[in-house]
């Protein structure tokens, strides 16, 4: 937990500031200063266009975490009220068709459509986003409704239904707050899957497109020169596992800390 | 039992139609028309209109969607617009890569992950425990593609034991396997991770209750009560996970065979996105729909038969 901690605090960090400042500009190229090894101008070195690499990777955070998090907060967004919905309608024909849709959504292999959906509308940052945050939608759904199809039958639910309240009302006061938790813990997951999904799309080039720096995109141009400078396929890709990990350690921490009765929901 | 198999089928049947329809609509919202684009600026008007007849394209939405949909239906998946000839025949050439890909991906999942999680959840909170859950912590995070270059870099670059890429075909199947088996780990090891976490984790609840104790207490070897007691109650989420790895492997090879330059399925679908061969891509992708809700049915059923609780309930 405190691991996980640090490391996406490291990451979040790094991608904050490469909003303010950068060590140099990624967008100068600057053959004379190519490949280097680290040196104090350049602490991680440069790539084959003289770019800094602690720029780049820092610069890549930002590109990760923007479009993960944007990506989960679709899925929060529509899947969670989807969720509770059908939790408050439970058994009715809505019920039905919410769950059937969100089968529907499990059913399609998640990185195919994405690839689909990035190949026909182009290749962008946004249409990343969009292809992974559409399967987060159903993860959420499930996880809420699940999460609030208990509380439904407990005393004090009950009790807000004979003091009048709607449907609405209840799901929004009384059955959200309780599923917090488990969405904390989902949204971490997912979190960390977006990272991977985002550097898998741009590595094969349908993610945010250059300049952007992206560390799916920075392992792509590393692999034509892995004979020569293997190095710079190493600092990315290490990027990219390090910030997973710390994702992974903290929604593990969240969930003992949060509710160590329940079990991680992972798919 | 009969009744909850055609309930089942009925709901794959609509799946698949619900799938197809989605991929058949979101490939027409792409801009341009294939056969202009493939004639070229110059073309004249009745080329096109002879070019768009061969290729299937005249006729209204929901007519081209029904010829496609009834094509696939009986095999015939459309005519690549860039190499004319049918896309079935691509197709037959493509899986040949990528499904021993896959099935050799999954069987390394396999058997790395039942010792892992076998040897995590008998050695709970020992060394060995910790081990394993770390590592796989680690699988996890880990990018499969990135695990490949680095298995390209260490066994093609450093050490010089196999090729950096490419496929030889299936006329030397050594040589074949060979060459997908770099491919077939780095696609495995984040699965076999995530299998292994959920091996102990199904494999822990079954060893706490009673009737393991009460096969314990008759005398029967640690052994022989977690392989023949423990080992088959948690076969079920196990197999949960197997079906829906087959979609992750399925996607990840699209990946790999990328960075492998294996002549499979995903680089076709790739070489029918940057050559506008939109045919390709809505018949391999609905193909690769298919199998995977082929596959989840399959677990299903799997199940409902392993279980003869789930069989009692199916069949009531």
């Amino acid at each position: 937990m405190l691991i996980g901690t640090v490391l996406t605090a490291l990451f979040a960090g790094a991608a904050a500031l490469s909003l303010f400042w950068l060590p140099h500009d990624i967008a100068a190229l600057d053959i004379s200063q190519r490949s280097l090894g680290p040196s104090l101008t350049h602490p991680l070195g440069t790539d084959h266009f003289g770019r800094d690499m602690l720029s780049m990777l820092m610069a890549g955070a930002r590109t990760s975490i923007a479009v993960a998090l944007v990506a989960v907060g679709i899925g929060v967004g529509l899947g969670v009220p989807l969720g509770l919905w059908a939790a408050a309608t439970r058994g009715s024909w809505l019920d039905e068709v919410i769950m059937r849709g969100n089968d529907l959504i499990f059913a399609f292999p998640s990185l195919v459509i994405a690839i689909l959906i990035t190949a026909v509308f182009g290749p962008s940052a946004l249409n990343a986003i969009l292809a992974i945050g559409i399967f987060n939608i159903p993860v959420f759904a499930r996880v809420a409704r699940g999460g609030a199809l208990p509380l439904w039958t407990l005393d004090y639910v009950m009790a807000a239904r004979v003091a009048g309240k709607g449907r609405l009302l209840i799901s929004a006061q009384h059955i959200l707050p309780n599923v917090a938790n488990l969405l904390i813990v989902q949204a971490t997951i997912q979190f960390s899957l977006g990272i991977l999904a985002e550097a898998a799309l741009s590595y094969v080039g349908l993610g945010a497109q250059p300049p952007t720096a992206s560390w799916g995109r920075m392992l792509a141009d590393a692999q034509t020169m892995i004979y020569t400078e293997p190095q710079l396929a190493v600092l990315p890709g290490l990027a990219i596992v390090l910030m997973v990990l710390g994702l992974n350690l903290l929604g593990d921490g969240l969930r003992d800390a949060l509710d160590p009765r329940l079990r991680r929901v992972r798919m | 039992m009969a009744r909850a198999l055609l309930t089942r089928l009925i709901s794959l049947a609509l799946s698949l139609v619900v799938a197809s329809v989605v991929i058949f609509v979101m490939l027409q919202a792409v801009p341009g028309d294939p056969a202009a684009f493939m004639l070229g600026l110059n073309a004249q008007p009745d080329t096109i209109a002879a070019l768009r007849a061969e290729l299937g394209l005249q006729g209204g939405f929901v007519q081209r969607y029904i010829a496609w949909a009834g094509g696939m239906l009986t095999g015939d998946f459309g005519t690549s617009y860039t190499y004319r000839v049918p896309v079935a025949d691509l197709v037959a050439d493509r899986i040949g890569v990528s499904a021993p890909l896959a099935l050799y991906a999954l069987l390394l999942t396999v058997l790395i992950a039942l010792p892992a999680g076998l040897l995590a959840a008998t050695r709970r909170g020992q060394a060995s425990d910790w081990g394993v859950m770390g590592a796989t912590q680690l699988g996890i995070a880990v990018p499969n593609f990135w695990f490949a270059m680095l298995l390209v870099f260490l066994f093609a670059v450093k050490l010089r034991w196999v090729s950096a890429g490419g496929f030889p075909g299936w006329s030397d199947p050594g040589a074949a396997l060979l060459a997908l088996t770099l491919p077939a780990v780095a696609l495995a090891l984040p699965q076999a991770s995530i299998l292994a976490r959920v091996l102990r984790g199904a494999l822990i609840d079954t060893l706490d209750q009673d009737y393991i104790r009460t096969a314990r207490a008759k005398g029967l070897s640690r052994r022989a009560t977690t392989i023949r007691h423990a080992l088959r109650n948690a076969a079920i989420p196990v197999l949960t996970i197997l079906g829906l790895q087959f979609s992750f492997l399925l996607a990840g090879a699209i990946i790999i065979e990328n960075v492998f330059f294996l002549p499979g399925l995903g680089r076709l679908i790739f070489q029918g996105i940057t050559q506008r061969d939109l045919i390709v891509v809505q018949s391999v992708t609905m193909l690769l729909v298919f199998a995977v809700i082929a596959v989840t049915f399959a677990v299903e059923l799997a199940y409902t038969l392993a279980d003869p609780r789930l069989r009692r309930r199916a069949a009531r």
